[in-house]
Order: C-alpha cells, then sequence, then structure tokens
C-alpha cells in the first residue's frame, strides 16, 4: 500500500500455512515500475524480512537470496551475535540489519506485534519506500489508537535502523 | 476508484455496488474474507436494503439462494472446494429452475489429501451443473466480471459461477479500479424476474417433468447457454465503454497474431504464462497465449478462430479427469477437430503448488522441439512416487499414500513453490 501510495505497482500475498497459531507463515511483495503480471512466489528475493528469529534454524530461510540481497531481522541481539558462521561472509555487510522490533512494539504498543515497526526498519534500511508512505498505509489500514501507535512504532524502528547505520550502536529503541 | 486492496475486499465491495437483496454463504477457506466483508457492509448499513442470511451449511447456503431468488431477490453467495461439493445437488437445481444467482467460486483443491490451496478441481467438478462459468485473471477483472455476470444472469434468467483463484488472487492486495455506484447503476438496472414467487400471484416453481419433455427442457437450457455465448461479448463490450476497460467476454488473446506456439488456459496463471511469452518472443520463438474467460458456455468458435494460425497448441491446466487427462484439453480439441494442430496437454499447479516462468519456459521449449509428451505433469517429483511405488509393490499392507509421502518427505510444514 506504501508502494502503491508512491505510484509504483505492488503485490503482496500470504502463503497460508497449517492454519494454526504458532505456525511459520511466509508472505510475499514485489514492488516495480512496471504492472506486475507473474503470480509465482518469490524465489530470488531482494530483500528478506525476518520476523521471528527462532525461525532461522527451522526452515530454509536465506533459498534464493542472492549476495546483494538486503537480510532484516527482528532481534535484539546485533546481526553479528546471531549465529550464521561463515554464511553472509560475501554480503554486503551494510544490507545485514537486526532490529528489536517486538521490544519497540511492546513499547509502542503494548503487544508484540513487530510488523509495523519491522516496516520502519525495512524503509530505512533498503531506502524503497518512505517512511511518510508508510505511515499513510498503516493509517489507512488501521484507525484511532491502533494506527497511531503502528505508526509510532514505525517511526521509533526507522530511526532505530538510521543510527544504527550511523555507527550509533548505543542508542536505545524509544 | 483505484486503490491497492486485497482481491476479496474488492470482490466484496463490487458485490456490495451490484445492489444484492440477499446474501447468503456458509464460510470456507478461501473464499472467507469476501463474505465477512460483505457481512459487515450489511451490519454497518452501507449495504442496504441487503438481508445477510446465516445459515449453517454450503447446502443450506444454495438452497436459502434458490428461494431468494425464486422471491425475486437479487442474490449472491460465495464457496468454494468441499464447500461447493455439499451444495452440488442444489447447485444443479438452481441452474435447472433457471435462477439468476450470481455465486463467486474462490477456487480451491478438493481432498483427499486435504488441501486448502488453489487448483481447478472445484470448477470442473460442476462444469455439467448448467451454470454460465467466468474465470478471472487479475482481481479487477474478478470484481469487474460480478457485475457483468449479474446483468449476465439475470438478461438470460441462469445461474453464474465467478472462478478466481483461491489465495492467489483472493488474498493478494494489488491494485484495483473500484468503479462508482452510479456507473454501476447505470449497466446494471434493478432486478426484473421473469418467474416470480409471489402469495398474492402463486405460481408453483420446479415442476416433475418426466420422460415426455425432459429432454426438451434440458434442450432449452442448452440453448440459452447458447444465448450466452452471443450475450457475453455484446455486455464485455458495453461494459469497456462504461468502465473504460476490457474485462470479461470468451476469451483474451495475448500476442496470437503469428504465434506458432499458444499457451491456452484458465485465471490467474496466465499473468506468469505471458511474462514466460514475452521472454520467448525475445529469443525468437513465436509464442501467443490464450486465456478462456468463458468455460461454460465453452466459445467452440472463437476458440478455433483464435487458434487457426498455429502449429501447436500446449493447454496448461489446473486440474484433470484422473483416469483420463486434461479436462480444458479435451475441449480445445473439440472446437480444433478439423484443423492439423498438436495439442498438448500439461497438467501444473494442483492443490497449490507454484507454477513458476522457469518451468513453463522450460516446458514451452520442450513442445517447441515437439519432445512434450501428449499429458505432461509440470515439476512433477518423480522420486516421490517411485517410492511411493515400490512400497506399494513390496508389500500389500504399505499403508495410506498422502501420510507415506509425508514422512517420505520429512515435511512438517507445508511449502509453497
Amino acid at each position: 500500500m506504501a508502494a502503491f501510495a508512491e505510484g509504483r505497482h505492488a503485490q503482496a500475498f500470504p502463503s497460508f500455512g497449517s492454519e494454526r497459531m504458532g505456525a511459520p507463515v511466509v508472505s510475499f511483495c514485489r514492488i516495480d515500475d512496471r504492472p506486475i503480471r507473474t503470480r509465482e512466489p518469490v524465489m530470488v528475493p531482494d530483500a528478506l524480512i525476518i520476523q521471528d528469529v527462532t525461525l532461522i534454524h527451522q526452515v530454509d530461510l536465506f533459498a534464493g537470496l542472492l549476495k546483494d540481497g538486503y537480510v532484516l531481522v527482528n532481534a535484539s541481539q546485533h546481526f553479528d551475535e546471531l549465529q550464521f558462521g561463515d554464511f553472509f561472509d560475501d554480503f554486503h555487510r551494510n544490507r545485514l540489519l537486526t532490529c528489536p522490533a517486538t521490544g519497540i512494539a511492546l513499547t509502542q504498543l503494548g503487544r508484540p506485534l513487530p510488523n509495523a515497526a519491522m516496516l520502519g526498519a525495512f524503509a530505512a534500511l533498503t531506502g524503497e519506500i518512505t517512511l511518510d508512505a508508510i505511515d499513510a498505509a498503516i493509517r489507512q489500514r488501521f484507525s484511532g489508537t491502533a494506527g497511531k501507535q503502528n505508526v509510532a512504532a514505525a517511526r521509533a524502528a526507522f530511526r532505530f535502523v538510521t543510527l544504527e547505520e550511523k555507527g550509533l550502536t548505543s542508542a536505545s529503541a524509544d | 476508484m483505484r486503490r491497492q486492496i486485497e482481491g476479496s475486499r474488492a470482490v466484496a465491495e463490487t458485490v456490495a455496488l451490484c445492489r444484492p437483496e440477499v446474501v447468503c454463504a456458509y464460510p470456507i477457506s478461501p473464499q472467507t474474507h469476501i463474505i465477512e466483508a460483505l457481512g459487515a457492509l450489511v451490519k454497518s448499513g452501507q449495504l442496504s436494503p441487503c438481508e445477510f442470511i446465516n445459515v449453517e451449511s454450503e447446502f443450506a447456503a444454495m438452497s436459502v439462494s434458490i428461494g431468494a431468488s425464486a422471491t425475486g431477490a437479487r442474490t449472491y453467495t460465495a464457496t468454494a472446494s468441499q464447500g461447493l461439493l455439499f451444495m452440488i445437488e442444489a447447485v444443479y437445481n438452481a441452474a435447472g429452475l433457471g435462477l439468476p444467482i450470481v455465486m463467486t467460486l474462490a477456487n480451491r483443491a478438493i481432498g483427499a489429501p486435504i488441501n486448502i490451496w488453489n487448483d481447478h478441481s472445484d470448477a470442473m467438478a460442476a462444469r455439467d451443473a448448467g451454470w454460465i462459468q467466468l474465470f478471472a485473471e487479475t482481481n479487477q477483472e474478478a470484481a469487474d466480471l460480478h457485475i457483468q455476470a449479474f446483468r449476465l444472469a439475470e438478461d438470460l434468467s441462469l445461474p453464474v459461477m465467478v472462478c478466481m483463484d483461491g489465495f492467489i488472487l483472493t488474498h493478494a492486495v494489488e491494485s484495483v479500479d473500484l468503479p462508482e455506484q452510479m456507473d454501476v447503476d447505470a449497466f446494471l438496472p434493478p432486478y426484473e424476474p421473469r418467474q416470480l414467487l409471489d402469495p398474492n400471484d402463486p405460481v408453483s416453481i420446479g415442476a416433475m417433468v418426466g420422460p415426455e419433455a425432459f429432454e426438451e427442457v434440458r434442450y432449452l437450457s442448452y440453448l440459452r447457454q447458447l444465448d450466452a455465448l452471443e450475450r457475453i461479448p455484446v455486455l464485455a463490450a458495453e461494459f469497456a465503454a462504461s468502465f473504460g476497460r476490457v474485462s470479461g467476454g470468451l476469451l483474451h488473446c495475448y500476442r496470437t497474431e503469428d504465434a506458432e506456439t499458444i499457451v491456452v488456459a484458465l485465471g490467474s496463471v496466465l499473468g506468469t504464462i505471458k511474462d514466460a511469452a514475452d521472454a520467448l518472443r525475445a529469443t525468437g520463438q513465436r509464442v501467443g497465449v490464450i486465456g478462456i474467460t468463458s468455460f461454460r458456455p465453452f466459445p467452440h468458435d472463437a476458440v478455433r478462430d483464435a487458434l487457426s494460425g498455429a502449429r501447436r497448441v500446449v493447454v496448461v491446466e489446473k486440474a484433470f479427469s484422473v483416469g483420463f487427462g486434461g479436462v480444458l484439453s479435451t475441449d480445445v480439441a473439440m472446437a480444433t477437430h478439423d484443423a492439423d494442430l498438436s495439442i498438448r496437454t500439461v497438467i501444473a499447479g494442483l492443490g497449490g503448488r507454484a507454477i513458476t516462468q522457469r518451468s513453463i519456459e522450460g516446458m514451452l521449449a520442450e513442445a517447441m522441439h515437439g519432445r512434450l509428451e501428449s499429458l505432461t505433469f509440470l515439476d512433477l517429483d518423480r522420486g516421490i512416487i517411485e517410492r511411493e511405488r515400490a512400497r506399494m509393490a513390496g508389500t500389500k499392507r504399505s499403508g495410506p499414500t498422502a501420510e507415506n509421502v509425508l514422512r517420505d518427505l520429512g515435511t512438517v510444514a507445508s511449502r509453497i513453490g
């Protein structure tokens, strides 16, 4: 919705699983300057957003990811503290990042719903969409308090990533 | 207004613009979001006057729809998969009675093994029920087809099923231009029933017909389907004039003019196939694509004309007749029986298996080299099949196939792609 608001073409679709709480779920999004016709799942992602760090050792998360891809993980640890071994050695280090999105969500929403925060972090990491467009999309989807709180979460995560990129790793996630 | 919106939501809002007076449905994935949204529109008063009737099953949903339609109410319902099978007796009755119900079918596989994902087995199971069956390629077309469906249904007094791929379309968020109420009102006048149950002017509907006239009644149904073949392109042209875009019609042709190889398919997979065709065109291969929008009635003449210049046809189908082969392929073969044409059937995407551009391109390369078998299953994992066949050959009590295969794969969660 944010990309659409910026005049681009976008397609988002989930892959449903076993329909139980806690099951691994996957969702795909394409953003393009041309109309999108394909219906195949995204198999070679430019960016991968991992909402739950415990999935890392359960599912083949990085299948199809190229060396110049972006990886954003919801985790309170630093990216280098996650136990990836040498898997990411050939990647662009500045495209690999963690964001404590669940912590941000608990602060801003009072509930562990990291989605909006991860969107804000994604915008800061990739520059693919603007924070304003994310704000507008969230407000369109969620009215009232839920909208305000999710916007706050997205902004806080955006700020966290911006500071992180400046090397100010001591900045707290407000 | 153009909006970035979930397919189910776009369909629900469009159905609401068509001013149904009765909506009766029973939830089943992947149709649920459509009727949830319609239920909310009725409850909030945005869709009024309209009665949303909760029922205990799909059989009841279609039965109530029949009753509502017979009393002169514009009636809508939606279902998928096992839900369609559960209501199938009433589905045949709706067509036999000539009641202009519009139903969305959010296409989903049929069990066993139970599977919630997309294919076209459900639509094919109702192929001969007497309904008009229209297939949407995109969410824009899914929305637009509903407006045309009410008009078509009421013009001909026949029920219309709008088929849209479950999850792939129903749950995809993409751009849809939703029409304005006044434009829909201009295109779709209030429902004027051909037959009406009215206590003040009693008639009976649903008489028993014996051998003396049953064949004639059926033949009249056939003639009405032929009328629909004439009517569908007229309505699509009128829709294009009113709304400024092409949606519906009998079929869509893409780069077929000089094509040697033409792919024929139904529904959302056409997008991926068009991308594959463009890629092959860029390497000098003359490939075109035909999307069949009106599957029932089947546009024999239009299909024959569209394929007249081709040397080979590849029909990509998300369903198959076990013990026979392709379903759509059979129709295409019938339409082109007097043409010198090689027809290949490719079964793909069963139970939600992703159909990738890469697989389509690879398969078409085989077809163009004359190496494609007459019936091919795309991306079939031969290892799984050979191991299960070996288990079955090894012992009489080899156990249930579905469980054996999952154990063999070590699968704990479903994967798409």
